[in-house]
């Protein structure tokens, strides 16, 4: 018999699911990819055969155009069966709009690769369902005990009477185009702010996918071309790249917001020439990934991306099972 | 407390001088006595509590935080304040009231070795997040948050409406919370008494002199001599030199702080003996030769007897406890006259009022001043009183006409606040030979300033147009833009490439009409250098 779990390999560029001969976020372009949500370092594009859930597979197809060659949709809850009889089955991950755990079940075994999650409510995407598995393999972003981000109303609240205070400026926020962008919105809409949300031009048609989703974020208008006047006292969101950008002179005086989780810690705030940090994540904090590994309860903890190292260390105090796969190709996401 | 936390993390994120400013002034308004003055000294590096250090916070974090996860955070976060006040565990239930900033300086001032363990753990369970880190921070004195005595007292004379310069004289003779000091500035209470104390008192400063011409019946002449302006201050037996900025410089000039043993108040340069400024007697070295000396805290008896300081009195403000500020220019110096023959002349002499008859004359003196390395001249009122900052019409500053050079744009790099998406940090280059021989361009200096806002839009469009490289924050142009760069004076340098150093060069005019390989060479700037 072959020991436990050896038809699921870490490879260098993914997680290998043998029998299927398919990856998990591979970073190269493979025959048959499982895709848990539409980060640029979780899906690529040319693959042959994309198993997503339709949400993401429409941002697959916003980003690298429409997927020529084949894509299996698979909604929330739904199981596909692939090459050699392995079971997909595509959970809630909380993370962005259409991100998903995958559980993979074979020989018996139970396998959860949970991509990026949260376990935050976030009224862009379904929560985190906590599912009971023997491997859990998960991400650790913010994988420091240093890291816990604040509730999501205190940096509104931040970000609200920013724009009070500075009255003839505008509040440029910084925000990841995919997921971020989209959250802060919904939040500001849920905190009460119902004037117009202006966009730089990266953000409008990802913000459009996520309306055709069924998610509301009110009066959104693009930027461009606007009088600098009409600005003032406005709210604006754009892609972190562009906050210290020539593109930000057209705009009057802004203040400089950032909304990351990296932003609790003073130094990034300061690299960034960031005046107002909010610390507002899309990943789980040090808390929910010892307490969702807590939950999950698995045989063994594998580590994907982020900072493995504390993580690793929590677990052998705790006494749990657990490695780290050296995978490439994730990036700490402007998250 | 926390309104302090508030204002530490504003003012680490707030690039602008002038915003920080506006946050200072409206906490030390807003914020009752003693949290303010407290809070100004922490700011302002003033406090200090021996028994609190760096050692204390870790030992404190072992106690509750695992080795390994607190040894992986703190290399990630990079300052074990900001670490601790993250990895501190939150107390079970309901958090006690916050202390105040002067409950914290009270506490903290009473602790020893044996009890701060206790002492600070109390506190930090006392305090959210922001408000740790501000503890730890004060109680370790390590602020470096980038606020200066300067910028304080100024946000202080904003805060309350008073001239910085009544700021500065009342500060001196004041210890935290400076409640004297408040009590006279926001509630209208006599001013703190000076006249006791080695205070340091605000400088007379001059205006540039333009277009005007001075009637030398009105004005005297005097040299203004190429080495650091000082304030000599002898009351009660004790003795302080002040730099420009009020900074006690007295342990790096003891030759100086020991000659003076007579009570009064001198104002005059520091320079250096040698035979640069002023002739063979009595002369004074370059200023390369005084900044060796300065910025060391300690001076060896090689470099004392190498480089002996001196002052060269420019004017008397307190004699004996008369305070002769009020005095005409005139009077003040006919006292000085009289008092420098009782001073130790090896490290005291006179400012010469230059002999001009009348002011094309004294423009003929002035014109053959380079030579001397001398920075230029002064012209003071003869009936003015001595008045701290600049006052229009009473002394004026006549600098030598700035050197020129045509040198070519190399490299630039974008600045910071509100020029962070400009490039406007400039380094230029002169030819080290023949350009049409195969000479090349060898960086002589940088400048980022002298230019308009127009200018600036044009340079960085020129810069981003322009790129051949990138290096970093860096650009690398083709070398194609010639400037015009004024710039004070120019020395030898070990330290650069081009073995020289300009002083305090600024961009004078853009030179769009002139081709790169007209941009002058290196030996016409060597020409120029008077170490
Ligand atoms: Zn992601
Ligand atoms: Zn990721």
């Amino acid at each position: 018999m072959a020991p436990p779990f050896s038809w699921l390999k870490p490879e260098p560029f993914g997680l290998h699911v043998a029998p299927a001969d398919a990856w998990i976020d591979p970073a190269r372009a493979v025959d048959t990819a499982l895709v848990t949500h539409g980060h640029a370092d979780h899906a690529r594009g040319g693959h042959g055969l994309t198993v997503a859930t339709p949400e993401t597979l429409a941002i697959m197809a916003l980003r690298y155009g429409v997927i020529e060659t084949g894509s299996t949709p698979v909604a929330y809850g739904e199981t596909v069966t692939l090459k050699g009889g392995v079971k997909a089955t595509y959970v809630p991950a909380g993370h962005v709009l259409g991100s998903a755990q995958i559980l993979l079940e074979y020989a018996g075994e139970r396998v959860i690769v949970t991509g990026d999650y949260k376990r935050r409510a976030d009224p862009t995407c379904p929560p985190f369902q906590v599912t009971p598995c023997d491997v859990f393999v998960t991400e650790a972003t913010f994988g420091l005990p240093v890291f816990r981000h604040p509730p999501i109303a205190d940096e509104m609240a931040k970000l609200l009477k920013a724009r009070e205070n500075e009255q003839g400026r505008c509040v440029l926020v910084g925000a990841y185009a995919l997921g971020k962008a989209q959250r802060v919105i919904a939040e500001l809409r849920a905190a009460g702010y119902r004037d117009t949300i202006w966009l730089h031009g990266a953000m409008e048609r990802m913000c459009r996918l996520y309306e055709d989703h069924g998610v509301d974020l009110g009066d959104l208008q693009p930027v461009a071309g606007v009088p600098k006047a009409a600005l003032t006292n406005a709210i604006i969101i754009c892609p972190p790249s562009a906050l210290n950008d020539r593109w930000s002179r057209r705009l009057p005086d802004p203040v400089t917001a950032m909304a990351s989780g990296w932003m609790r810690v003073r130094q990034r705030a300061r690299q960034r020439g960031v005046e107002l940090p909010l610390i507002i994540s899309d990943h789980a904090d040090w808390d929910e990934l010892t307490q969702t590994i807590t939950q999950v309860n698995p045989t063994e903890t594998w580590v994907t991306h982020g900072r493995e190292e504390a993580l690793l260390r929590w677990c052998e105090l705790t006494q749990r099972k657990a490695r780290a796969l050296a995978l490439v190709g994730y990036e700490d996401e402007d998250d | 407390m926390n309104r302090f936390a508030a204002l530490l993390d504003a003012l680490v994120l707030t690039p602008s001088r002038n915003a920080k400013l506006a946050l200072l002034a409206d906490y030390l308004r807003e914020t009752p006595d003693p949290d303010r003055g407290w809070a100004l000294a922490a700011l302002t590096d003033g406090l200090d509590f021996p028994a609190v250090k760096a050692s204390l916070i870790r030992s404190l974090m072992a106690e509750r935080v695992d080795p390994v996860l607190w040894t992986l955070s703190r290399e990630y976060v990079g300052d074990t304040a900001e670490t601790a006040s993250l990895l501190w565990p939150e107390p079970l239930g309901q958090r006690m009231p916050a202390p105040t900033v002067a409950e914290v300086v009270a506490t903290l001032h009473t602790t020893t070795r044996t009890t701060a363990p206790a002492i600070l753990a109390d506190l930090l369970d006392r305090l959210d997040v922001n408000g740790r880190y501000a503890l730890l921070k004060l109680a370790t004195g390590a602020m470096r948050i980038g606020i200066s005595a300067r910028l304080a007292k100024v946000a202080f004379a904003q805060a309350f409406s008073v001239s910085v310069e009544d700021v500065e004289e009342y500060w001196h003779g004041q210890s935290p919370p400076y409640t004297p000091l408040f009590d006279w500035a926001a509630n209208g209470a006599a001013p703190p008494r000076t006249d006791l104390l080695p205070l340091f008192r605000p400088f007379m400063l001059a205006h540039p002199l333009e277009a005007e011409t001075l009637d030398l019946s009105e004005y005297a002449a005097e040299w203004k001599w190429d080495g650091i302006r000082v304030q000599i201050v002898h009351v009660a037996g004790e003795t302080r030199v002040y730099s420009r900025s009020g900074d006690d410089i007295s342990a790096t000039f003891p030759e100086v702080t020991a000659a003076l043993t007579t009570p009064c108040v001198l104002d005059g340069e520091l320079l250096v003996r040698g035979a640069h400024q002023g002739g063979e007697t009595g002369g004074a070295a370059s200023f390369n030769a005084l900044q060796q000396r300065l910025g060391r805290k300690t001076v060896s008896k090689a470099m004392l007897a190498e480089s002996p300081a001196f002052v060269r009195l420019y004017d008397l403000l307190i004699e004996d406890r008369e305070d002769l500020r009020e005095w005409a220019w005139e009077q003040r110096r006919a006292r000085l006259e009289a008092l420098v023959p009782r001073l130790d002349p090896s490290r005291f002499d006179l400012s010469q009022v230059i002999p001009a008859k009348n002011f094309e004359d004294l423009a003929e003196i002035r014109s053959r001043a380079r030579d001397e390395a001398i920075e230029g001249v002064m012209l003071k009122r003869r009936d003015s009183p001595y008045v701290a900052g600049r006052r229009t019409g009473l002394w004026y500053k006549w600098k030598r006409d700035p050197l020129l050079i045509d040198c070519v744009l190399m490299y630039a790099q974008r600045g910071s606040g509100k020029r962070s998406s400009f490039y406007s940090d400039f380094t230029f280059g002169c030819w080290n030979g023949d350009p049409d021989a195969g000479a090349e361009l060898l960086p002589v200096g940088k400048a980022y300033f002298g230019f308009t806002d127009e200018e600036l839009k044009f340079l960085d469009r020129h810069v981003r147009q322009h790129t051949v490289g990138k290096f970093g924050p860096v650009r690398e142009t083709d070398k194609s833009l010639v400037f015009e760069v004024a710039f004070d004076s120019v020395h030898t340098s070990k330290r650069h490439k081009s073995g020289v150093a300009m002083r305090f060069p600024r961009i004078s005019r853009i030179r769009t009409d002139k081709p790169a390989h007209e941009a002058d060479r290196l030996d016409a700037l060597k020409a120029l250098i008077a170490d």
